[in-house]
């Protein structure tokens, strides 16, 4: 067939040739053309118009920026002033000139203001002065926060602990360090605002259950396994997590600690425990919600607390198994990027210990003085008690709540009173910005092992009177 | 002065030699960011791939049982969870952190001042294990701490102060600024600070990095453009990212892209509406810490003008460090307080406590107060620690001890730098800044430097990757008013035998 080739070839060109002469101007044209379309500036259909220098000057010229912040009166009109506190927030505290019992500050073991945690932070400042001037890695870490490190991990019973030098910036970085964007977090509807920070800072994908609401959760959990079934690959790349303080700080509830060690290994989610309100309260030792529950700590994948309650000092810490606790301390945001605790606050911290160490029964007495305290209250008309019998902190709201303003200005009303009348507690503050911030208010109240009952008999009258006063008001208005 | 100049814009590389308005002396205005020489480029990725391969190595060695683990692993219980961390994360920390982890986080024992006595540890298996020797490296010279006007001090006035205010108040105060946590020391030391820094008002909170993290979102929210310097602290990228604002980064100091962004910003507003944006932010730090280069003031201020925008100036490192009274960039610049819409800083480093602080007109700071999220949820500063910052601050804004410790800080900064340079280290920065990052690029180096430093005597910090570019390892020396003039010489002469021993004079510059 190769004959074939040069013979078509040949009657081509004798074909072309006997092609009439418009033919070739029409195809000449042609060729022309196709070189026109592909040697020519492309163009896009939708480009943008680009502006004049003009017209940007003038846009610039007119654009006018919302104020930075809103007007000073407006601001002003909107917002309680700080009440003033002169000198220690001890058991007796001296607020905007009123000598009060103090039933306002969570100074719960009473540590403020103790003569023996005076003369350490004393010594202490005499060898280290008072600021550390570096983070952890760059000459920052100093013998006394790993004392107090292996103090903490020793009396909660856990590997490895490790401290940050803010309460609020504690669990507000150590979620973000193991939970990334892809991975779930089961969380509770009533976690406090550092955590909350701590879920958006992580950019992973949320799931709240209603409050300590087991059977919720475990729906939720069943209903990520379904959906895990059905893709097993992804699954097995996309981490969970469950996380739930031991006491909530914006209800006083206890969570259900066994339910929850249940779930993590029937679902195979970590847990995440927040004991800030329950380190130094609950448990025969004052171990936290573990003791409490008689639950291992290993059980728990990490066990967050700041010291600024119990141990009134300043800072937080985390502690748990080495291989998850030792993962903050390369990547922790608020452990490697900001300066180290100062010394005197972890030498208060270890003093705080050694005491809590010493007399173990002030865990126990504390938990009756609160339990006595809320049953006094309990029996108040017009407001409702809300929070765990034996907490010491616990929430009074309003028993038949109105509208939010009128709900809030009753509060104060009672605060005020209670003032004047030489107890003082405090109306829980709240940002609109928290999850859930229709929260009805309340006031919080934090019992201290300091308090003798008498104390307690005459916080319980003053509430009671007041409340009634407030009533009567609102009735009569 | 130049047309360049008077348009505040400067030049990156090499000298910038104009004058400027700088408080009461004219200054000259040099920062230095030397290019990175193409040998020491090579040797880094040379260093790097030799370390990688090792690391292969050694993680297939400890895979197939090969080598012991020293690991920490997972609890048995929990095999069948999805694994907490993926294996290649960590690679990085595994065979190269770990092989120089003995030159971070050295334990001290001592106040963090001139000198210090340090922890002794001694590393075995490339880095896996680690104990305490029971000795103690007693009077290291301290090139490390944050210690800029010598205010870490364990006796006299501040400490003396800080023992009274500690036993007047104790030391915690359980409970946040709005609720029972407003002391009476909480007030003065905030009315002092504003009228040290010539503004209305100012707050303070008990953490630095949590100032930044919990205000900026009280700023701006979701609608807003913020405008970031590329090296902006971590504390600062998270309060953007928690604001939900949008952020964009422009490059270090650089006022053209700046220019750039903000002129798109007003122009064409939002990406897919094409609405204005609300607010326009500009987030700038007063002097880097990585980079030892100061912000370009008064362009900034140029720009902000023009756009209409806001600015927010981190001075976690300047305040008490520049300017004839300490009062940081604005006064190193001859520039008032009242420009800038929102000065923040912290009382870490030049007052030797702890803390931050945010300063400005009176509306911004009662705004602040009223839904700062670290007021409302947080603890407030602990007494002690407000005691030194108001000791520490009457006497740097009052005494004439004060201002020698300003000028000893000034006077060590350039001796120290020049000597450095002359030495042919590559010396990035300005030439005022109290941090003096010396480029070595080797992480190899940098483990060598700062154990053969600690051998003669001095605490060096060595920074590498991830907190800088991964071929860009450096030595961070800070400068501090408590060292003397014969200390400073010791550490060049030490710098000195270590550059010929390590091969560390990259620079060029004659």
């Amino acid at each position: 067939m190769e004959m074939d080739k040069p013979w078509i070839v040949a009657e081509a060109i004798q074909s072309a040739l006997q092609a009439p002469f418009y033919h070739f101007i029409l195809e000449g044209l042609l060729v022309i053309w196709i070189l026109r379309l592909i040697f020519s500036k492309s163009y896009k259909i939708h480009q943008k118009e680009t502006l004049t220098k003009k017209e940007k000057e003038e846009l610039v010229g007119s654009w006018q920026p919302e104020p930075l912040v809103p007007p000073l009166e407006k601001t002003l009109a909107k917002t309680r002033p700080y009440r003033l506190v002169s000198g220690q927030v001890g058991k007796n505290i001296v607020v905007d000139g009123y000598k009060c019992k103090n039933f306002a500050s969570m100074n719960f073991l009473g540590l403020v203001g103790n003569k023996r945690v005076e003369e350490k932070i004393e010594k202490c400042i005499r060898t280290y002065g008072v600021g550390t001037c570096g983070p952890r890695g760059f000459y920052g870490t100093f013998d006394v926060h790993l004392e107090l490190e292996e103090r903490i991990a020793k009396f909660i019973g856990a590997e490895e602990a490790l401290i940050y030098s803010y309460g609020f910036a504690t669990i507000a970085s150590a979620i973000p360090a193991y939970a990334k964007r892809g991975d779930i977090i089961f969380v509770d509807e009533a976690v406090c605002f550092a955590i909350q920070k701590g879920l958006q800072a992580s950019r992973s994908k949320i799931v709240y259950f209603k409050h300590n609401d087991m059977n919720d959760l475990e729906d939720k959990l069943i209903e990520q396994e379904k959906i895990d079934k059905k893709n097993p690959k992804k699954a097995a790349v996309i981490r969970k997590f469950m996380v739930v303080e031991g006491i909530y700080m914006n209800t006083g509830q206890i969570c259900d600690l066994p339910k929850l060690v249940e779930f993590k290994f029937k679902y195979k989610v970590r847990l995440f425990v927040e004991e800030s309100l329950s380190f130094g309260v609950l448990g025969d030792h004052g171990r936290g919600v573990t003791e409490h529950f008689n639950i291992p700590v290993s059980k728990l994948d990490l066990v967050v607390a700041c010291m600024e309650y119990s141990l009134a000092s300043v800072g937080g810490f985390c502690c748990g198994r080495h291989y998850v606790v030792g993962h903050q301390r390369l990547s922790g945001m608020g452990y490697v990027f900001s300066a180290s605790l100062p010394s005197l606050l972890a030498r208060a911290a270890i003093e705080g210990l050694n005491i809590s160490e010493e007399n173990p029964d002030i865990f126990a007495q504390l938990r009756q003085k609160a339990a006595f305290l809320q049953d006094l209250l309990k029996g108040i008309k017009g407001i409702e008690l809300v929070g765990y019998p034996e907490s010491p902190c616990f929430h009074l709201r309003r028993l038949h709540p109105v509208t939010p303003e009128k709900d809030l200005k009753f509060l104060h009303d009672v605060v005020n009173k209670c003032m004047k009348n030489g107890i003082c507690i405090t109306v829980a503050s709240r940002l609109k910005e928290e999850f859930l911030s229709e929260w009805p208010a309340s006031i919080r109240i934090a019992v201290s092992v300091e308090m003798s009952e008498e104390d307690l008999d005459e916080a319980a009258r003053v509430i009671r009177h007041a409340v009634e006063e407030a009533c009567n008001k609102c009735k009569g208005s | 002065m130049n047309a360049a100049a008077q348009n505040g814009e400067l030049n990156r590389n090499g000298a910038n030699e104009i004058y400027h308005k700088g408080g009461s002396t004219k200054r000259k205005f040099q920062e230095s960011f030397e290019p990175t020489p193409l040998y020491a480029a090579i040797v880094t990725y040379v260093n790097y791939a030799v370390v990688t391969l090792f690391g292969f190595l050694r993680d297939f060695l400890r895979k197939h049982g090969f080598e012991k683990l020293y690991a920490a692993t997972e609890d048995p219980e929990m095999k069948d969870f999805v694994p907490l961390y993926a294996s290649f994360e960590s690679f990085y920390t595994r065979n190269i952190y770990n092989r120089i982890q003995d030159i971070f986080n050295r334990p001290i024992c001592s106040v963090p001042g001139a000198t210090i006595n340090i922890v002794e540890r001694k590393f075995s298996h490339s880095g896996w294990t680690s104990k305490y020797t029971g000795k103690t490296l007693k009077n290291v010279v301290n090139l490390g701490s944050y210690n800029y006007l010598g205010f870490a001090e364990n006796e006299g006035t501040c400490s003396e102060a800080a023992i009274e205010s500690a036993k007047k108040y104790g030391v915690g105060v359980c409970s946040s600024r709005q609720e029972m946590g407003n002391l009476d020391i909480h007030t003065k030391l905030e009315q002092t600070m504003a009228d040290y820094l010539g503004v209305e008002a100012c707050i303070t909170f008990g953490m630095g990095y949590a100032t930044n993290s919990t205000n900026i979102p009280c700023l701006v929210n979701k609608g807003c453009l913020i405008l970031s310097d590329g090296l902006n602290h971590a504390s600062l990228v998270l309060g953007c990212r928690l604001s939900r604002a949008t952020i964009r980064v422009f490059k270090h100091n650089d006022m053209e892209d700046l220019e750039r962004k903000l002129s798109d910003g007003v122009v064409y507003g939002q990406p897919r509406t094409q609405r204005p944006w609300k607010k326009i932010l500009i987030i700038v730090e007063g002097v880097y810490s990585m980079e030892g280069s100061i912000v370009n003031l008064p362009g900034v201020l140029a720009l902000k003008k023009k756009y209409k925008a806001y600015l927010y100036l981190d001075e976690a490192h300047s305040i008490g460090a520049l300017g004839d009274h300490g009062r940081g960039v604005t006064e190193y610049f001859g520039i008032h307080a009242s420009e800038v819409d929102i000065m923040m800083g912290t009382f870490t480093k030049s007052f030797g406590a702890a803390g931050g602080y945010i300063a400005g007109n009176r509306a911004l700071v009662e705004h602040l107060r009223a839904h700062s999220h670290s007021a409302c949820y947080a603890t407030s500063m602990s007494p002690p620690v407000c005691q030194q910052i108001l000791t520490s601050l009457s006497i740097i804004s009052g005494t004439e001890e004060g201002r020698n410790r300003i000028k000893q800080l000034a006077k060590s900064c350039k001796i120290f730098r020049q000597g450095l340079k002359k030495l042919g280290f590559i010396v990035y920065g300005n030439d005022d800044s109290p941090v003096v990052p010396v480029l070595f690029y080797s992480p190899c180096k940098l483990g060598a430097f700062s154990r053969e430093m600690l051998k003669r005597g001095f605490a060096v910090v060595g920074v590498g990757f991830p907190a800088t570019p991964i071929v860009e390892s450096r030595v961070r020396f800070c400068m501090s008013a408590a060292l003397t003039d014969k200390q400073i010489q010791d550490a060049l002469s030490a710098c000195s035998d270590l550059s010929s021993l390590l091969n560390l004079n990259y620079s060029k510059a004659k």
